[in-house]
This record gives structure tokens, sequence and C-alpha cells, in this order.
């Protein structure tokens, strides 16, 4: 290599030639890509809301249930034991793709936002009380603010918030005061879905633990685009949702350690949870067992272990080249949109996340200009109103970026923007 | 979507009404004001009457941010309420929402005045939504200003 002596415009260059490789490559495996909107090839730049689906997890699905459907851990016949097989291999890959040593400690849940109920449910019932505390930040999505609020509503225990600093990182310098002896958890997102910002979880995990405190994880938007190590994260509870990483909506998982497991009270009650059920008491299923009641997600199971499996066949490490050489030309060619405002830290710091503001036309305005040009990108409050109000306004336009999309992608989007400054002015 | 959708979307008269709203701010001596917000956009409005004693609308004022069909539908609808009594100004919401729900012949009806040039947004049902914020606005100020009539042991 003589990547020194070359000039940083052509290595620039080479790079996104490589990432436009990687995503043509990557886009032959959605099916859903295939297709035009507006009269134009789609533009899917709306990520962080959900992925879409490569073939191999269709495929698995359908597999499931064409040959191997029944219900788990029941029937004595040969369906029963397939399905019974896959749904816990499903458990197996998941804990794998999450660095979780004893898939045990995999529980699955509808999603990311079930995932913390489930925490903010089970483990209040028993460890929190009055006057406890639970620090969140102001950059958490919905789903890791409300079931906090209804747990400290029920204890009797006290919100404080982290704020955010102008390009909308975690105030950590405030980490300090906020801890206190009366603090039993702190939730946190692992990347921002607003935002794209990428927190500092092990150093974060080191103070909290220091502090007596545990730390939950909201890892909707990082499990998807970071290579996921729960140990060397340091946290106490890591919760994903299979929808936002190439896998099915209505599965997510949480992990946690098998003890703070094992202590929990269940979450509900029902078949497939309990061990002896008598008139008036029952015992409980072991780990992770007790947190699943009812006839599971069988085949949203399957359909997530797929999709761990398709994204460690891509590998992290060339996902997040991609992914950041996608990103630097979004930020690049978005600042120079005149009467543009970005949010969010540098590219360094942040995942395929870009929130942004027109001066002249509102984010809606924005969504629906870009639609009619096949470019699908959110527009609102992202269920993080908490940012919106850090920021002082009312919604935001945000691109997500995800392996299949080029700089091209990147392109049109920009195409989009002036169409909208053509009807704004 | 189509061009011709997308500039039927955006008529200049939107844009008009997005960039200078009419009867913006706030009405001293309110008869009613109701405030409505659309909670997944972050869309609102604050719209004010003020009523005589036949329920005539004197004024009409708002205040709010939004998108552009929001903004500029309750402002052409405040300029549509002025002199319109309380029964009118619910029978024009009820033609509008008409409108918005693809009648042809409610988007012909002339008593819809400038607000006919919403008529594109029926075609982009996400948006429907945003131009009725204000019409919502309307009916609810119409149900307080009447509970209050009837008294607290009426209707
Ligand atoms: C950061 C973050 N947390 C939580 C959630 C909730 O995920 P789900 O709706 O899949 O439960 C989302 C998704 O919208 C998210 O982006």
């Amino acid at each position: 290599m003589n990547g020194s002596a070359a000039p940083a415009g052509a290595r620039a260059s080479d790079r996104r030639s490589r990432a436009n490789a990687f995503a043509a490559r990557a886009r032959r495996d959605f099916p859903a890509l295939q297709q035009e909107v507006g009269g134009k090839p789609l533009v899917y730049l709306d990520n962080a809301a959900s992925t879409q689906k490569p073939d191999a997890v269709i495929e698995a699905i359908a597999h499931y249930y064409r040959n191997d459907h029944a219900n788990v851990h029941r029937g004595m016949h040969e369906l029963a034991r397939r399905a019974t097989e896959a749904y816990e291999g499903a458990r197996r890959k998941v804990a794998r793709f999450l660095g979780a040593a004893d898939p045990a400690e995999v529980v699955w849940t509808r999603g990311t936002t079930e995932a913390i109920n489930l925490v903010a449910s089970a483990w209040s019932h028993t460890f929190l009380g009055e006057g406890d505390e639970i620090v969140l930040s102001t950059q958490e999505h919905h789903s890791n603010l409300v079931p906090w609020q209804l747990a400290a509503a029920r204890a009797g225990a006290r919100l404080r918030y982290l704020e955010l600093d102008d390009e909308g990182r975690l105030r950590l310098d405030r980490l300090p005061e906020l801890l206190s002896p009366r603090t039993r958890m702190v939730a946190l997102s692992h990347v921002s879905n607003a935002l794209g910002t990428v927190n500092p979880v092990a150093e974060i995990a080191e103070q909290v633990h220091a502090a007596g405190a545990l730390l939950l994880v909201d890892g909707a938007q990082g499990a998807p685009h970071l290579p996921i190590d729960v140990a060397a994260l340091g946290c106490d509870f890591y919760a994903a949702s299979g929808h936002k990483m190439c896998g099915p909506t209505g599965i997510g998982a949480l992990w946690a350690r098998r003890e703070l497991l094992e202590q929990m009270e269940p979450y509900q009650g029902g078949g497939e949870m309990i061990s002896v059920v008598e008139r008036d008491y029952s015992t409980w299923a072991d780990v992770p067992h007790k947190f699943e009641a009812g006839t599971p997600n069988v085949a949203g199971a399957v359909g997530m272990g797929a999709a761990a499996d398709y994204l460690t066949g891509i590998g992290h490490a060339a996902l997040a080249e991609h992914e950041r050489t996608v990103l630097e030309y979004a930020l690049d060619r978005l600042a120079a949109v005149d009467g543009i405002r970005l949010f969010g830290p540098p590219a360094d710091e942040r995942c395929g996340v870009v929130s942004f503001l027109l001066d002249r036309a509102h984010a809606h305005d924005v969504a629906t200009i870009l639609d009619a040009d096949g470019v699908a990108v959110r527009a609102g409050h992202h269920c993080a109103q908490l940012v919106m109000k850090h920021f002082g306004v009312p919604a935001t336009s945000r691109a997500s970026f995800y392996l299949y999309n080029d700089t091209e992608d990147v392109d049109r989007l920009v195409e989009g923007l002036d169409r909208v400054k053509a009807i704004f002015g | 979507m189509t061009e011709i959708a997308l500039s039927s979307l955006y008529q200049q008269l939107i844009l008009e009404h997005y960039r200078k709203p009419r009867n913006k701010g706030v009405l001293p001596g309110a008869t009613v004001e109701v405030h409505m917000a659309n909670p997944v956009c972050g869309d609102e409005i604050r719209l004010h009457l003020q009523l005589d004693g036949e329920e005539r609308v004197q004024a009409a004022t708002f205040i709010g941010q939004g998108c552009s069909i929001s903004q500029a539908s309750v402002s052409m609808m405040t300029v549509r309420l002025k002199g319109k009594t309380l029964d009118e100004a619910l029978a024009l919401a009820a033609r509008f929402t008409e409108m918005m729900h693809g009648s042809r012949e409610a988007a012909r009806d002339r008593k819809l005045g400038e607000l006919r040039a919403l008529q594109g947004v029926s075609k982009f049902p996400v948006r429907i939504k945003c131009a009725l914020l204000g019409f919502d606005a309307l009916q609810e100020a119409a149900k307080r200003v009447r509970s209050q009539a009837d008294g607290p042991a009426g209707g």
C-alpha cells in the first residue's frame, strides 16, 4: 500500500468506490430494494426506523413454516423437536451475535421496547424502592423513558437526567454528580436513533458499577451497526430489536447477566414459564424460560437468528467501514446545502444517521417531496421528544444508512433537497 | 408519486399562506381558545375565536408551528371564518373534510374559497391530518362554546 503517497482526494474516492461496490453486492440480497417508487429506483434511507430484509431471512422464516413448525418445548413428536431446536438454535446465534457466552442469558421479547419494559417491571419489582434513583438521558427513545417513568411512579423512585451537549453527546462530565448512593439503575442508549451519537458504554459502565448501580443499554441502534460484546461493554442488560438488524418485526432480545435474571421475579405468567403449578402458587422454570410466558414467536426467533448469521457473514468490520464512508460523504454533501442545519456529532462519533432541517421547509414537507422522488426518509420527533426539546425544534428530517446504501443514494437525497428548495424558495 | 400530484400539493397559494400566514397572533378577549396538536409530527396550533351574541365569528386568529399544509390550512380557515355563525363554520369544516376524503363535488364548492387550493392533499393520505388540524381545533372550539352555553348540567 502506498496510502501515504496518494493524494487525499484519490484515497477518498477509492474508499467511495469500494463502498459502492459493497452496497451493490448487498443490495442484491434484498428483494424490496429492487423496486421503483415515483418512477425511480427506491432509495431507502429510513433504516433507523426499520431495515429491509435479505432473502436469507425471508427464506429462513418460510422454510421454518413450510417444514418445521409446531409448538415448542411441549410436544413429544418430530416437528415439536425440530421447532424447539430451531427456536433454541436461534437463541444460541443471537447470544453469539451479542457476545454472550451463555445462551440462557438471552430472553426473547417482542423487541427492544418489551425488553426494557421487562426489566423496568420485573427488576424494579424487587430492586427499586421509595427514594431510589434511576439515571436516564435526554437522548433516549421514548421506549427507554416511559417504562422507567411508570416504574418510578410505582416505586416512589426518582428520575434524574444526563443532559446533552450542543452536538448531541452525553454530558459525561456531569455523570459523577448524578450518581448517588441512591442510584439503582442507569439506562442509556448505545446509539441515539435521532442523532446517531455513539455513546462510550464501557467507560460509563465502570462509573456506574463503581457507584453500585446497574447499567441497562438500549441497543436498538447499536446491535445493527456495531460489533457487540456485552462482556466488553460491561453492561448488565442489553436490549435489541430484530427488525432493525435485517430480521423480522415482533422479535427482539434481552441479554442480562444470569444472576440478575435469576433474582428477578417473572414478567408475565402463563404456560412455558412455570415449573410446578399448585392451587395457590407456582414455581418458575429456569432462566430464560421464566421470562417467556406463552407460545413464543418461534418464526420471529428463527428470522432473527438468520439475520444475526447474515450480518456476521457480511462482517462487522466491513459493515462499519462501509457505513463510515457513506456517512462521511453524506455529512460533506449535506453540509454544503444552502440553509441546512445538521444535528449530531462528527462522523467518528456517530453511526449512519443524519438529522437535519432546512430553513425554509418543514421536515414533513421535505419528506413528502423526497418521497415523490423515490427517496424514503423519516420526518418527525423520532420518538425522542427530549432530543427535539434539547435542540429547540419540533421535528427533524432524518436519513439513516445501512449496508445497501451508497454514495449515489446520498446524491439522490441532495438532489431531492434541491427540489425542495425549488418549491419552497 | 407523480410530478403533477406534487405540484398540485404545493400550490403557490399554499406556499404564500405558509410564508405569510393571515390572522396570526393572539386574540385578547377571545371567547374560546383551543390548542390542538398532532403528536405524531409535532405540528400544533392554538386557535382563538371571538364570537358575538349570535354565535357569529367576529375574529379568528391562530398561533402555531408546523408544516406548510397545516399552517396554510389554518391560515386560510381563519380568513374564511370571519362573519360566519358557528353552524356555518361547522358546515365548512364538514365540506372541507369531504374534500380531503376525495369528494370532487366538495372540491368544486365555492363556499370553500381559497381552501380549495388544498384539494391536492387528498392524494397524500399521510398529509390529510395536517390539513385537518385547524378544523379539528374549530370543532373542538364549537363543542366547548356550546357546552358552556348549555351550562354544566346541559347536554
Ligand atoms: C434507540 C431506540 N430504542 C428503542 C427503540 C424501540 O424499538 P422497538 O420499537 O423495536 O421495540 C427504537 C426503535 O424505534 C430505537 O431506535
